[in-house]
């Protein structure tokens, strides 16, 4: 862990560091990506919408976060 | 008494479901589905794009408040990439009706039918309500229903081969044989081949390239809801029957 108050973690496969202590809710802000919009797995484990600003990103963990998009 | 289909418990005016994937832009894809008449769209799973958050969405064309989203596992070769896909999908939407597909080799898009009964049990159990797109096999397709698929969806030929319904005879007795709806799922080329799979008893189409690949894909879009439309009457009519040869329609007797 790097002591400037941040923290690392994945973000669809790609690495990034964020400011220790955000909600889950204020990365997906903080991405630009209004949280309504998409769905979170942290972990492999799915984050519901409900609880998106009370869950804490911790150092280490990896988010998928996806939306819909065209497709057949 | 209008002629609806039931889903679910959701029921439907439409019998054309369209993909939302292939087309040149948003608006094409939207004016596309506007003039199907299609009630459901189907549509795919995906990352967001963090490097460029800010550009358009489907949703912004395609209000799924007036359209139903149908979330696809397209793409997904294994029933935990399907499984993971969906879990996702419900947390985005909110709704337990989705569209499995879990695919067998990239070559021909077929179905892995082991991995498709293994993934429809699982999702059964999670509280999902899935459409499955299977082989056009009417045991296998017995066999999803028995697992608690809410439809049957076999294909008509390959995923985006546009070579239209390539076993009548299999369609046929998978309508004969299923308690829930049976929609063809893949393989429409043209309007005749949407006709075809309603003049078989299907309960819908579903098509994507069809349409998105069309020269005009409005146009297309419209055929093809005429082209369900006259084939379901068609089928609720019924056909005269088939002989071996010709038949006067011109009364013999009287003649000059």
């Amino acid at each position: 862990m790097v002591h400037d108050g941040t923290i690392s973690i994945r973000v669809n496969g790609g690495h990034r560091r964020v400011v220790a202590g955000i909600s889950v809710a204020e990365l997906a802000l903080e991405l630009g990506l209004e949280p309504t919009r998409v769905a979170v797995e942290r972990n492999l484990e799915i984050v519901p919408r409900s609880t998106l600003a009370e869950v804490r990103v911790e150092d280490g963990d990896d988010y998928e976060i996806v939306t819909f998009v065209g497709g057949g | 008494m209008a002629d609806t289909w039931t889903v679910a418990g959701r029921t439907f005016t439409s019998r054309l479901i369209v993909g939302t994937g292939k087309y040149k832009s948003f608006e094409e894809n939207a004016a596309a589905v506007a003039a199907s008449g299609a009630e459901i769209v189907t549509v795919a799973v995906r990352r967001v794009n963090i490097a460029d958050p800010g550009q358009p969405m489907l949703t912004d064309f395609i209000d799924p408040n007036k359209i139903t989203y149908l979330p696809n596992t397209a793409g997904c070769f294994t029933a935990e990439e399907a499984i993971r896909t969906l879990r996702l999908a419900r947390e985005a939407g909110g709704w337990e009706l989705v569209k499995l597909e879990v695919l067998g080799e990239a070559k021909t898009l077929y179905p892995d039918m082991r991995e498709t009964l293994r993934a429809t049990e699982t999702l059964v159990g999670e509280g999902f309500k899935p459409m499955v797109y299977c082989v056009d096999d009417p045991i296998a397709a017995k066999q999803l229903e028995e697992a608690g698929a809410v439809a049957i969806m076999p294909l008509g030929a390959p995923i985006g081969s546009g070579l239209g319904i390539q076993n009548r005879v299999t369609i046929r007795l998978i309508v004969e044989g299923a308690k829930v709806p049976v929609l063809v799922d893949a393989g429409v080329g043209t309007a005749s081949d949407a006709s075809v799979a309603m003049e078989l008893g299907c309960d819908g189409v579903l098509m994507n390239t069809a349409i998105a690949e069309a020269k005009d894909p409005v146009t297309m879009a419209r055929a093809m809801k005429l082209a369900v439309e006259s084939g379901r009457l068609a089928y609720l009519a019924g056909r005269m029957g088939q002989r071996r040869y010709a038949d006067p329609s011109s009364p013999l007797a009287g003649l000059i």
